[in-house]
């Protein structure tokens, strides 16, 4: 199954600790990111994923620890720190779209702005993407007039059109109402299928189990299970696994 | 109406008969002067604004601490002065200071633009830090997630959402500046309000010179007030927009 493990991760977070003040969020963190990874991270509530996540892309500075990518350490500078992201996107619980653009404008915001291709080139990438999550009729739509489910999957056409080689997405469906949570998952299980490599915080049990590669259970700032979804919903080594995961599996 | 003119309606009249090329011409340095200076003044309060509102507590590097440190003292010293001290001392020191240390004597019209841009670029830089700050961090997130750098996060997220917020504003301070161009007198600017103080002077007629000059700038304001409001609707954008005739379906297969 795990022919990846031989190769370079793309992304290697080491001995990762994060500290706000006195609190410490995020103890020791460790882990390996391939290409191809559908990795879900799961826990309870202020268990630090997002903090990890927002790590991983310097939208929070980590105290100790490092972050490689392709070897190459990440540093917080702005300059590298946003070379780092143009590769790495990241897909928010909030959409974080520009208020002040239309949809297709927020798309062309990444390739035309960021990554300067020409007009013709960010059109057609933009609109590939955007037919991909279905949001193609809404290009002249500003974000405020378009549902939650809508918002975050011109979201995630935005973060595609960069064409990143990992996509992190913190809580994609957490503000959502059941059906949009369904329209979102609908897009990030193409995507997953398409061999897109994934970092997915989620409170969404089913799709973890069911499209991730792999399952990483945090609590407390560590990670407790590191596992594909098979092994950890099923077979669940550690007791604070259990437990989270007892709610589910009975339901 | 042969003679002299009256009572208080004939008197007016006949000051507008006499008086109008004056006030026409004392109009039109009113506006010149308070359009000219809220203008610039918007530009001198974007800058000193955005320099106001730098994050300095997530600045990671020294040298850039350093580098921004030296330009918001001098941005604070700036707006608590000409926020400090009414419109009118500033215009006596400003314009005769200029020529007691420079030896440089400024035109009364250019040094009442001067003194608008000083006086409103301060109180803008209030407001255009307070906008930029009211913006979601969340635009920034995203912005910063795209790999966006500062200066076009700035022109392209930023700014334009504080510009929205900030517009009425923006329309309050050149409202105000209308009414307060009448302070620039004390300088021999011949504007609205200097120009009266001769057309009242002549025939001793203070109460009807200056009821045609109250007229006036009410007209003015009202005006424009209602020119800023049309920008203000502008602004605020349509409510529908239109959906293109293709498919929304969510294709299965990556």
């Amino acid at each position: 199954m795990r022919m990846t493990q031989e190769r370079e991760p793309v992304i290697r977070v080491r001995n990762l600790k994060k500290s706000f003040g006195d609190h410490l969020v995020l103890e020791d963190i460790s882990f390996d990111l391939y290409e191809g990874d559908v990795v879900t991270i799961i826990g309870s509530s202020g268990s630090g994923k997002s903090t990890l996540l927002r790590c991983i892309n310097q939208l929070e500075t980590p105290t100790a620890g490092e972050i490689l990518y392709h070897g190459e350490p990440v540093s917080c500078d702005a300059a590298s720190a946003n070379r780092f992201r143009a590769q790495v996107g990241m897909v928010f619980q909030s959409f974080n779209l520009f208020n002040n653009m239309t949809v297709f404008d927020n798309c062309m915001a990444g390739v035309h702005l960021v990554k300067h291709k020409s007009k013709e080139y960010s059109t057609e990438v933009c609109m590939k993407y955007l037919t991909k999550v279905g949001m193609a009729p809404y290009v002249k739509a500003k974000p405020h007039q378009l549902s939650g489910g809508m918002k975050q999957r011109v979201a995630i056409a935005r973060a595609l059109a960069m064409e990143p080689e990992v996509l992190l997405f913190d809580e994609p469906t957490s503000a959502l109402d059941p059906e949009m949570v369904g329209e979102v998952l609908q897009v990030m299980k193409a995507l997953a299928s398409g061999g897109l490599t994934m970092v997915v915080v989620t409170h969404e049990m089913a799709f973890a189990r069911d499209v991730s590669t792999r399952t990483i259970f945090m609590d407390n700032g560590f990670i407790l299970e590191d596992a594909p979804p098979d092994e950890l919903f099923n077979h669940p080594k550690n007791e604070r696994t259990r437990a989270f995961l007892s709610r589910f599996i009975q339901g | 109406m042969t003679g002299s003119p009256n009572n208080f309606f004939e008197w007016i009249i006949f000051l507008i008969q006499q008086y109008h090329t004056y006030y026409l011409q004392g109009l039109l340095t009113t506006l010149q002067t308070s359009l000219a200076g809220t203008l610039l003044g918007c530009l001198m309060g974007f800058v000193i604004g955005i320099i106001q509102a730098t994050d300095m507590k997530n600045q990671t590097s020294r040298t850039k601490k350093a580098l921004l440190f030296v330009p918001r003292f001098i941005s604070r010293i700036y707006v608590t002065i000409f926020r400090g001290t009414p419109m009118i001392v500033q215009a006596m020191v400003i314009y005769y200071g200029f020529s007691q240390m420079f030896g440089l004597d400024l035109p009364s019209f250019q040094a009442a633009i001067l003194i608008i841009l000083l006086n409103s670029g301060a109180y803008m830089a209030e407001t255009v830090r307070g906008g930029i700050n009211s913006i979601d961090p969340g635009q920034i997130e995203g912005a910063k997630a795209l790999g966006m750098n500062y200066v076009p996060m700035m022109i392209h997220v930023i700014l334009p959402q504080t510009f929205k917020i900030i517009a009425p504003q923006i329309g309050n301070t050149f409202v105000a500046n209308i009414k307060d161009t009448s302070v620039l007198n004390v300088i021999s600017v011949t504007e609205l309000f200097y120009i009266t103080k001769v057309a009242a002077g002549t025939y001793f007629r203070m109460f009807e010179a200056y009821t045609i000059t109250a007229a006036i700038y009410l007209t003015l304001t009202l005006i424009f007030n209602f020119l800023l409001r049309l920008l203000e609707i502008y602004l605020a954008g349509k409510d529908s927009y239109e959906v293109l005739p293709v498919s929304h379906e969510v294709p299965t297969e990556g």
